[in-house]
């Protein structure tokens, strides 16, 4: 787990805050990125309805996963201890493959800076980029 | 041999024609060596590169960005044969350059700062979730044959 410096941490907090009242298109839109862009992740959605970008299932899911991020926002000093429960269900009720995480997270900052134009600077883009690594890390930390 | 569908060749031959390579080149340059600060190694020669601020008016560093976007102009006028128009930039990449080529892929740096970058400069009405995966896919083909020649 690479830690995140006191300055990396306040961008993460204050960018968040920034697209707070955005999070449910986020989440949209990084899901439907991911579903459309890296197709074999939708091997994991087999049992919903409607696998395309707009449909209910697909922003339903996209506000669930930004709910988790958030959550995970507001424990960043300790990630581990902070999602235990999420992490749990990750390692023995989902197990999604960790190499999916990545995935998830280059689409989320693909839309982060596609949303907020001039406000995803390198220095957010690295900051959050690390946030979400450790956030991955942390939600595979039970898996074996 | 790559299969690029009718709407994929659309998708990048119409982002590509409304991209700015002098703007953007620059802009994806600098995000690669202040987000990932280890690909600094292959700019030692262009000066100061070890602060945000540095890399941001290092002059080198932007013109090294217009000619990597630049590098793109071949391969989008040679879609259906990007394998051999990059061999020879392959074997200088490996040969002269050393570049780990990890660094070019999709999943990682320089190909995931150009998506950002382009991703930032045309919105989502523009970067639709179609959009980018035939870009992603361009990106895939480029750094693919760009990987080749290493031996």
């Amino acid at each position: 787990m690479t830690n995140l410096s006191v300055k990396e941490k306040d961008l993460v907090r204050s960018f968040f805050t920034q697209v707070s009242g955005k999070l449910d298109e986020i989440g949209h839109q990084a899901l439907s990125r991911m579903l459309t862009v890296y197709p074999q992740t939708k091997t994991y959605f087999s049992h919903w309805k409607d696998l395309t970008p707009g449909s209910e299932p697909v922003r339903k899911h996209g506000k669930t996963i930004m709910e988790g991020v958030k959550e995970a926002v507001n424990t960043i000093d300790d990630l581990p201890a902070g999602l235990v429960n999420l992490s749990e269900l990750h390692a023995y009720t989902l197990r999604v493959d960790p190499s999916n995480f990545k995935i998830l997270s280059h689409c989320i900052l693909v839309v982060l800076s596609m949303m907020f134009p001039g406000d995803f600077t390198p220095e957010v883009h690295v900051a959050m980029d690390k946030f979400l690594t450790n956030v991955a890390l942390a939600l595979s930390e039970k898996y074996r | 041999m790559v299969e690029w569908t009718a709407a994929e060749r659309h998708a990048i031959v119409g982002l590509w024609g409304k991209m700015n390579v002098d703007e953007l080149g620059p802009l994806a340059i600098q995000r690669l060596l202040i987000v990932y600060p280890w690909t600094q190694r292959y700019f030692t020669s262009f000066g100061d590169v070890s602060s945000p601020a540095a890399i941001r008016g290092n002059a080198k560093v932007g013109n090294h960005g217009k000619v990597v976007m630049g590098g793109l102009d071949r391969a989008i006028k040679n879609m259906d044969n990007i394998k051999g128009v990059y061999k020879d930039l392959s074997v200088m990449h490996s040969e002269k350059l050393h570049v780990d080529p990890d660094n070019f892929r999709v999943g990682a740096l320089l190909s995931d700062c150009i998506t950002v970058v382009v991703a930032e400069k045309f919105g989502p009405h523009v970067f639709t979730p179609e959009v980018q995966e035939a870009w992603q896919k361009f990106l895939n083909v480029v750094t693919s044959a760009l990987s080749r020649q290493y031996h």
